[in-house]
């Protein structure tokens, strides 16, 4: 899921090592120790995945991933997306507008903290909702009160998804647009275009490919996320899985036809983010 | 349109970037705002377009307070230093731009707005370029594109910051020449930020010096190079030669002609076209030798070396300006006495 491509910089690293007159065993030598490393940690699990999935062929697989617990999760999962996608996709241009047009105190001490969920174990971030919102958090009893089901229901899957995936797209956005400084901002405004007309005709089209990376990986996490939802989720079948979680839950019972054939829905989500990552990358130049 | 600020003061932290500024600028004007980097004149004009909020002052328009007003309602064309253009947008949508983001009332349909592009695009002479995008075009192709862009929308003042800076020197020459006819041909109010003092003379009617965010002097350009109002301008418009009032100095500026009658003034300016020279002077009238001279085209600069008293100071070069005629009949060498006589000299305290 977090895969790092070095596509540009490896290129050229060879390039100036061939002209600084390297014996060519150390390039071979290096070669072979990243093409077996990623085989080894990259392909060979994927090609694992894919082999246990189809271990009792076609349709095993079909049968596994059309079974309700399965859909359940995979609905789950697009549900968590659709909603904490499009949330941080505001929360990020937000953030990066603040940040980067307005002079404010505390600025630098914000731009650290929309860092956090990076630094904080996942695991941390699921135990502080449960200790907010749980039965016996600070908040338990009023939600009792009003009957409110936040932990162990949907609501707190959201809201733990939420959070781990909320740097993303500040993060993409932050640089460019103070790269892009804001002169031709100012400039649609003195031509007499308005705070919206300026950001959907001149801001939006000017970072739409950094936009859309933050999106990409913000989706692919979101997707993705297993330890602070696992936490938050109390792994009731067919409610509160999503996909990753229902990936172990079925494993730990021993159905691995099953486990392995909605981590091959996971691998193959991963791989299309893959591409559409390179893609945004070149489109990025 | 009329511009007349008053009171404008602006902080950036505890560096005053304009201080109690008042200004009128009269319609029709071409104003240069002159003055060294760091002294506010990007921020007055920032202000002027409402892109910077003033800490205190008004600002108004042919008498109407706009201080409060949103940059986007001013009707100020605004071209920046580095022009802004939209890079994502050909040419002619960049001039297109201000005409379609009017509100549906006030929106000219395609048709028109096609043909006011095309018009812009030709009084600029760059009607060939419309399909291009920004990063296609030349430095000084790109300023002509945002002037046209800011003219699109009519406004009723044009304000440029620094508008020839970051191009080469020949182009920067015809631009200029440029600039001043289209203002003859549009007569809409201007002003231009400038830390070029040949050219806020070359371009503007009217010069505002600027420093340390106060206006120094404002004034046609004559004015402010014959009659600077102070040390400051004296040495930033033009060059001069600057003569304190030690006691060496007092005995040989009377022997160049020069009458002191102001006791309080301490400090001569002198022009360099203001000093004619004379060859075979006496060591007690004149401390001064020919150190070198230059070539510079109409007119000939000669260095002057100037003896010192104290030990170990060494003097400043004292540059004086005259025809290529002149300078061949004295026929100086290198190292020959010579004696000043200095026409005009601006005192200072």
């Amino acid at each position: 899921m977090n895969a790092i491509t070095y596509s540009g910089p490896a290129e050229q690293g060879a390039r100036s090592r061939i002209s600084l007159g390297d014996p060519s065993w150390v390039k071979w030598g290096l070669i072979t120790v990243t093409v077996g490393f990623i085989f080894l940690f990259l392909c060979l699990p994927l090609a694992v995945v894919l082999v246990e999935a189809f271990a009792k062929g076609w349709q095993a697989y079909g049968a596994e991933l059309a079974q309700p617990d399965a859909q359940a999760a995979m609905q789950l999962t697009l549900l968590t997306a659709l909603v904490t996608v499009p949330l941080n996709t505001v929360f990020g241009i937000a953030a990066a507008w603040a940040i980067t047009r307005f002079e404010f105190p505390g600025k630098s001490l914000l731009t650290t903290l929309i860092d956090l969920p990076f630094s904080v174990s996942p695991v941390i971030s699921g135990l502080i909702f449960v200790l907010l919102f749980g039965a016996q958090g600070w908040l338990g009893e009023w939600l009792r009160e009003h009957d409110i089901k936040i932990i162990f229901a949907v609501p707190g899957i959201i809201l733990a998804t939420l959070f781990i995936t909320f740097p993303f797209v500040a993060r993409e956005l932050i640089p460019l647009m103070q790269e892009m400084g804001s002169e031709e901002e100012e400039a649609a405004l003195s031509l007499g275009a308005g705070g919206w007309k300026t950001f959907f005709l001149i801001t939006l089209p000017n970072i739409k490919w950094g936009l859309l990376y933050g999106v990409l990986l913000c989706n692919a996490r979101a997707m993705g996320e297993f330890g602070a939802v696992s936490v938050v989720s109390g792994h009731i079948r067919g409610l509160t899985n999503t996909l990753p979680l229902h990936v172990e839950v079925s494993y730990n019972e021993y159905n691995f036809v099953g486990a392995f054939a909605s981590a091959s829905i996971l691998a193959g989500l991963a791989i299309v983010t893959l591409i559409l990552k390179s893609i945004l990358e070149w489109k990025k130049r | 349109m009329s511009i007349l600020l008053s009171n404008i003061s602006k902080n950036f932290g505890d560096f005053a970037a304009l201080d109690h500024i008042d200004l009128e600028i009269p319609e029709g004007e071409l104003v240069a705002l002159l003055g060294p980097s760091g002294c506010g004149k990007t921020t007055l004009l920032r202000i002027i377009a409402g892109l910077e909020q003033p800490d205190s002052g008004r600002v108004l328009l042919s008498g109407e307070d706009k201080t409060e007003q949103h940059a986007s309602h001013r009707g100020i064309g605004f071209v920046f230093q580095h022009y802004a253009l939209f890079r994502h947008m050909t040419v002619f949508d960049n001039i297109a731009f201000g005409l379609r983001v009017k509100p549906r009332k006030e929106r000219p349909g395609e048709a028109m707005i096609r043909r006011k592009v095309h018009e812009l695009l030709q009084l600029v002479q760059l009607d060939w370029l419309h399909d291009r995008y920004p990063d296609q075009l030349s430095g000084g192709q790109r300023q002509r594109i945002a002037l046209a862009r800011a003219l699109a929308v009519e406004p009723s003042v044009l304000l440029l910051d620094e508008p020839f800076g970051a191009l080469d020197a020949s182009v920067r020459k015809d631009l200029r020449q440029w600039l001043r006819n289209l203002h003859h041909e549009l007569n809409v109010t201007s002003i231009f930020v400038t830390h070029d003092q040949e050219e806020a003379m070359e371009v503007a009617s009217q010069v505002v010096v600027l420093n340390h965010g106060r206006i120094e002097q404002q004034g046609s350009p004559s004015e402010i190079y014959d009659h600077p109002a102070n040390a400051f301008v004296s040495k930033f418009v033009g060059q001069t030669n600057v003569f304190h009032l030690d006691n060496e100095d007092k005995i040989w500026l009377q022997h160049a002609g020069i009458v002191l009658d102001d006791p309080e003034a301490l400090t001569a300016h002198v022009r360099p076209h203001d000093i004619d020279i004379e060859k075979n002077a006496d060591a007690s009238s004149s401390p001064f030798t020919l150190k070198d001279w230059q070539h510079l085209g109409s007119a000939i600069r000669v260095e002057l070396a100037r003896e010192v008293r104290e030990q170990g100071k060494l003097a400043p070069v004292v540059y004086a300006q005259m025809p290529n005629e002149r300078f061949k009949a004295l026929q100086l060498a290198k190292g020959d006495r010579v004696a000043l006589r200095i026409r005009h000299a601006h005192w200072f305290n």
